[in-house]
């Protein structure tokens, strides 16, 4: 699986949606995702692949997080 | 050392979310899925202080003592209305104690760092037996009410614990990570003529989503420390008696540590986030419930601003 594709699991999961809903240029605010919520899905992002992820850094795109993941996980 | 009453008292006037949205743009919908608030009391002619002595003495009434058996009074509050004498010799007086009495805070943690500092005076061999723990708050003196952001969170009320010598109190964690950014309440005394600096209004700033990231990340591992530091493992834990500040903290650390919702004690609904006092609030609540029994382990725990956190697990026998 891409990054892409298992941070579209977490983000699915954790909204209870279809990961088809969800592409790599949708965005948070697309998912009227809100700011606590961003928090948790950050948090099951860190379990998901092992590394600290700051929200104000991660980008609010699928793909500027998996960007921002694949930079950290080298 | 075990807690043997505790006590809670609410300011008459209730708020709804109702109520407030014909204040500030929010509706009830919004407050209570984001926060989980539903109402909130606030006082419109007690002080916390008042609030303080009326929870102290149905503490007292619960332990069967009376306020002359006390060897000492700590009292957790931001918002009292005196900077001296303190919020603690004001309940002294009110409820007819003669012990000694001090105010001590640490934001919304105030009551879980009072609780300990109680237990470290009572294992002192100092000669004191008999403790009152009383937190209380009148949040709604230095709330900003045209802030939809923050005045729909917070709500008025006290809370308070006598303790005494026993085993019950068997493992504790106190977390401070100073940081003046993520949430404060400035109190400005504007009265200096030399003083150069600009003054900050009092109201609560809070950056809600890194206090959100602060909050649920500490609820889950220093509940996780403080059941180690007992030996017993989180699925032990019978309640949870956490700090009211928002249903969706409460909800993530039960998904976090595999603990069902029904052992949260969630009040948040009827009184908002009461700061230090939603924690002795909350015990009272599962105290008068009575289910609990003898041996059952509770966990207690709250965070918030310094930034800072504190954890306990208690093994309820009275």
């Amino acid at each position: 699986m891409t990054t892409e594709e298992r941070i579209i699991k977490v983000i699915a999961s954790h909204l209870e949606m279809e990961e088809s809903e969800i592409t790599e240029a949708t965005t948070f605010e697309d998912l009227g995702v809100d700011s606590l919520d961003a928090v948790e899905i950050m948090m099951e992002l860190e379990d998901e692949f092992g590394v600290e992820v700051k929200a104000e850094e991660a980008g609010k795109s699928v793909k500027e997080l998996a960007d921002y993941l694949n930079a950290k996980l080298g | 050392m075990k807690i043997i009453g505790t006590g809670a008292y609410v300011p008459e006037k209730i708020i709804t979310n109702d109520d407030l949205s014909t204040m500030v743009e929010t509706s009830d919908e919004w407050i209570t899925q984001r926060v989980g608030v539903k109402e909130r009391r606030v006082s419109v002619n007690e002080t916390a202080a008042d609030f303080g002595a009326e929870a102290a003495k149905k503490a007292l009434l619960s332990a069967d003592i009376s306020a002359e058996d006390l060897d000492l009074i700590i009292v957790s509050t931001i918002t009292g209305e005196t900077l001296c004498p303190t919020t603690a010799a004001l309940i002294q007086k009110a409820i007819g104690a003669t012990c000694p009495a001090f105010d001590m805070q640490s934001a919304c943690s105030g009551f879980m760092f009072a609780l300990d500092t109680a237990d470290s005076y009572i294992s002192s061999g100092k000669g004191y037996k008999n403790v009152l723990v009383v937190a209380t708050e009148r949040m709604s003196k230095i709330l900003d009410w045209t802030d939809r952001s923050t005045c729909v969170i917070f709500g008025d009320g006290a809370g308070a614990a006598v303790v005494t010598e026993g085993d019950g109190y068997l493992a504790s964690s106190l977390y401070t990570k100073g940081d003046d950014e993520v949430l404060y309440i400035p109190s400005c005394t504007k009265n200096s003529p030399f003083f150069e600096k600009e003054y900050a209004d009092t109201k609560v700033f809070m950056n809600g989503s890194e206090t959100f990231n602060f909050a649920v990340r500490k609820i889950v591992d220093d509940i996780k420390e403080v059941a180690e530091k007992a030996g017993i493992s989180v699925s032990d834990i019978d309640y949870i008696v956490s700090h009211q500040a928002n249903i969706r903290i409460i909800s993530y650390a039960s998904k976090r540590l595999g603990i069902p919702m029904e052992r949260f004690v969630v009040n948040i609904d009827k009184y908002g986030n009461t700061s230090s006092a939603s924690v002795p609030m909350a015990l009272d609540d599962l105290v008068k419930e009575g289910k609990l029994k003898d041996g059952d382990i509770i966990a207690m725990c709250a965070f918030g601003g310094g930034l800072s956190s504190s954890a306990c697990i208690i093994k309820w026998s009275k």
